[in-house]
């Protein structure tokens, strides 16, 4: 797979990750960007890397991915700002915490830390959590980055061509930029996250709008990145506002405030009625955070996908086009892992993990 | 009007009631030198008195980044600031 030529649309972590795998194994990569290099959600998230054990497509593609960025994270933490500082999930009650000690097993069955924590340990690591919780989860492996950083350090890798232009259309064998011009290549990836609608309209993909606040410098206010157990039950429940405590240590001592989901709302504006309710659920889990002052709000937009499992290959009905978005809130993560699985299905070489789950043809009625 | 006594830096200070903590920590150095420092350790002082420069960061209580120009002094309450590195 020599000098074939690809056209990246979207040079966001998912994009960049895609560039830097294509172009490591021979593709010649011209990226797209109307923006800069690592913005957008990529700018607007809270950079987590965290293996989830929720459903087996989302383990296997944020185990992998979270190996991935360990290997990146530690040959290079100052440029990727790799804090390898794990998650505890946080219990609530007894049940929750049955919850997590039955996940351990996972974990350590694709062998990754787990650790069941009582209440003892769970106020020895984080003191500033409110009293009477039973225990909670912590995942060593974890990792906290800076992912516009580390998109614009991958883009740099590849040597490859940027420019900066929105894209009107896609066409057979190439796209056509908003100035008229047309470019022409082998293949095109579209990575443009909540956006990529506006090329390929009957996607299945919904924005789903966040808040998120950031401290002044506090450091070891917290040593982990901090969420409750329900997080992802909250994330999930589709069509319904949510809010879930999940607080996260910079690297600086600042403290990233979320998080909250909202879907079909479409101007960025900070609304405070929902920010509000994402503080106070975040007061009931920590409420120490109120001492804290903070010096900025600002949201972005989730690419959420009906089954919340990304859309990681070439489009069933639309020849050289290849998809990698829909990663929802874990698109920092999973963006290593997919750029693997991309290049790999790309490159007809065997992928580190199964491709099915992720394949944009299961939401396409064979035709 | 009302005197009531702060603990600026542990010291006992006697100040008006309607004062602010940025008001309270100028009078009682008389001549205002830094008060915090910068991330990258320059120092820095109150600059603009009305809550806009973040200049004025001090401890209050215990809580880290309090604005000094926006707090209203309370009695007993303990006020933290830096005062250089041979102070
Ligand atoms: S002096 Fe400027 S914010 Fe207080």
């Amino acid at each position: 797979m020599s000098h074939a030529h690809v056209i990246i649309i979207g040079g966001g972590i998912v994009g960049s990750a895609c560039a830097h795998r294509l172009a490591a194994t021979g593709w010649r990569v011209t990226l797209i960007e109307r923006d800069t290099i690592g913005s957008g959600a990529t700018a607007a998230g809270m950079g987590q890397v965290v293996a989830l054990d929720d459903s087996p497509a989302e383990f296997a593609l944020t185990a992998d991915s979270q190996r991935r960025w360990h290997a990146l994270g530690q040959a290079n933490p100052l440029v990727h700002e790799y804090t390898p500082c794990g998650t505890i999930w946080v219990a609530s009650d007894d049940e929750e915490l049955a919850m997590a000690a039955a996940k351990v097993p996972n974990y350590h069955a694709a062998g990754l830390h787990a650790e069941l924590l009582d209440a003892a340990a769970l106020y020895r690591h984080e003191p500033n959590l409110r009293p009477g919780l039973p225990g909670g989860l912590r995942i060593a492996g974890d990792a906290v980055v800076y992912p516009s950083r580390s998109a614009a350090w991958l883009w740099q890798q590849t040597g490859g061509t940027l420019i900066h232009a929105e894209v009107s259309a896609l066409h057979a064998g190439g796209v056509t930029l908003g100035d008229g011009r047309h470019l022409s290549a082998d293949a095109v990836v579209l990575a443009t996250g909540s956006r990529a609608r506006d090329l390929v309209p009957a996607l299945p993909i919904r924005p789903k709008k966040g808040h998120l606040v950031i401290t002044d410098r506090y450091p070891d206010f917290i040593h982990h990145q901090v969420a409750e157990m329900g997080y992802v039950k909250n994330a999930h429940l589709t069509d319904v506002d949510s809010v879930a405590f999940n607080v996260q240590p910079r690297a600086t001592g600042q403290i990233l405030i979320g998080s909250c989901r909202q879907y079909d709302i479409h101007t960025p504006e900070v609304d405070p009625v929902m920010l509000g309710q994402m503080l106070q659920r975040c007061l009931e889990f920590m409420p120490a955070l109120a001492t804290l002052s903070s010096i900025r709000v600002w949201t972005g937009y989730r690419a959420a996908t009906p089954d919340g499992q990304p859309l990681i290959g070439p489009h069933p009905h639309q020849p050289g086009l290849w998809l990698a978005t829909g990663h929802e809130g874990l698109g920092i993560t999973t963006s290593l892992g997919t750029a693997d699985l991309l290049a790999a299905l790309m490159n007809h070489t065997p992928p580190a993990i199964d491709p099915t789950p992720y394949l944009p043809s299961r939401f396409f009625s064979a035709t | 009007m009302a005197t009531i006594t702060v603990f600026i830096n542990n010291h006992p200070y006697a100040c008006d009631a309607s004062t602010s903590v940025a008001g309270a920590i100028a009078q009682a150095t008389h001549q205002l030198g830094a008060t915090r420092q910068s991330v990258h350790g320059m120092p820095r002082t109150m600059l603009c008195g009305m809550g806009i420069c973040f200049e004025c960061r001090v401890t209050i209580n215990g809580n880290a980044h309090q604005l000094a120009c926006q707090t209203p002094v309370e009695a007993g309450m303990h006020i933290t600031y830096w005062e250089g590195a041979d102070a």
